[in-house]
């Protein structure tokens, strides 16, 4: 990365434009050429230097459940609970932690009732009790990364 | 175990209509990388690029976008102890602390989500990420200063791999009946 893909990476953390060229408008901005600055995008995308590009959708705002579950696995299963747990659709994201309770995913479904009966069939098929930790309220955050 | 109900949030004025999820459909993965990027939506999709961009400013003025942003990875830009800081602190209190610790300028995330005793005290969630342990553990502290003497316990949940990272996606329009 160099300073220009940094100076990129820093203004686009937020505010891309809803206009007919946003790219020309942010090139612009940054003194860079429209073609450019899509190339860099590409380019940071490709290299996995950032992991998307485009609108973050609030999906809760769509009228779908979430929930944010652990269970503790024992060590010498725990890659065969992780795979056990992943192979659910329902599992967007899952991180292992170093606590006792060792493995944290999120569960995104179309009601409640379906977050419900996959946690019960995550305890069936993982043979762990699964513990649900629901959101009282959200803060809001506005982390801007320094690239 | 006790069973909780999922968070649901909903807003009928904002609730998007059925072309918004087709737009939502369309663009959850990213956007084309070419420079007329909301045409390139509209004819995809067989609408008015006018419309696309109306449509997408209302839904980022309702919160249904949070923004239109190019998402860097943490790891990439160094960013390699990521942790989840856990803290117990009085209910009553909780509104007023978390919307402080959550102005702090390194917090990525934070909540207020219900305990799990015995074995979960902690009522807030607060993820923050540094380039390396020393610097993450500052921040942990910095947190503990401005919490003072609310904090009855807290705990650092260091991320050591992610095991699957597909985001949150909208389910295919045609799947979606939730009215």
């Amino acid at each position: 990365m160099d300073a220009i893909d940094r100076l990129i990476v820093d203004r686009l953390q937020s505010d891309f434009p809803i206009t007919q060229q946003p790219f020309a408008d942010v090139a612009a901005e940054l003194g860079l050429t429209e073609d450019e600055l899509i190339d860099r995008i590409d380019g940071l995308l490709s290299a996995d230097t950032a992991s998307r590009f485009g609108p973050l959708y609030n999906v809760e705002r769509m009228g779908g459940a979430f929930m944010l579950c652990a269970l503790s696995a024992p060590e010498a299963e725990f890659d065969q609970i992780a795979a056990v747990v992943n192979s659910f659709p329902e599992v967007a994201h899952n991180y292992a932690r170093e606590h006792g309770l060792n493995m944290w995913f999120v569960l995104a479904a179309e009601t409640p009732q379906r977050i419900d009966e996959v946690t019960r069939e995550i305890e069936t098929a993982s043979g762990c009790q699964v513990y649900s930790f629901p959101k009282e309220e959200e803060f809001c955050v506005h982390l801007r990364l320094k690239p | 175990m006790s069973r909780h109900p999922a968070t649901v949030v909903g807003d009928r004025g904002c609730r998007p209509d059925a072309v918004d999820r087709r737009i939502i459909a369309a663009t959850q993965a990213g956007l084309p990388l070419t420079a007329r990027p909301y045409d390139a939506v509209a004819e995809r999709l067989g609408l008015p690029a006018a419309e696309v961009r109306r449509r997408l400013r209302y839904m980022m003025a309702c919160g249904v976008i949070r923004r239109i942003a190019l998402v860097p990875n943490h790891y990439r830009l160094g960013y390699r102890a990521n942790a989840m800081s856990v803290w117990d602190l009085p209910d009553t209190r909780i509104h007023d602390l978390g919307q402080r610790v959550a102005a702090l300028p390194f917090v990525s995330h934070c909540y207020h989500r219900r305990r799990q005793p015995p074995i979960w005290p902690y009522n807030l969630f607060a993820m923050v990420h540094g380039h390396n342990r020393d610097e993450t553990e500052a921040m942990v502290d910095a947190i503990a200063d401005l919490l003072g003497e609310a904090v009855r316990g807290r705990a650092v949940l260091y991320s050591s791999r992610i095991l699957k990272k597909t985001g949150l996606r909208l389910p295919a329009p045609a799947a979606l009946s939730l009215e």
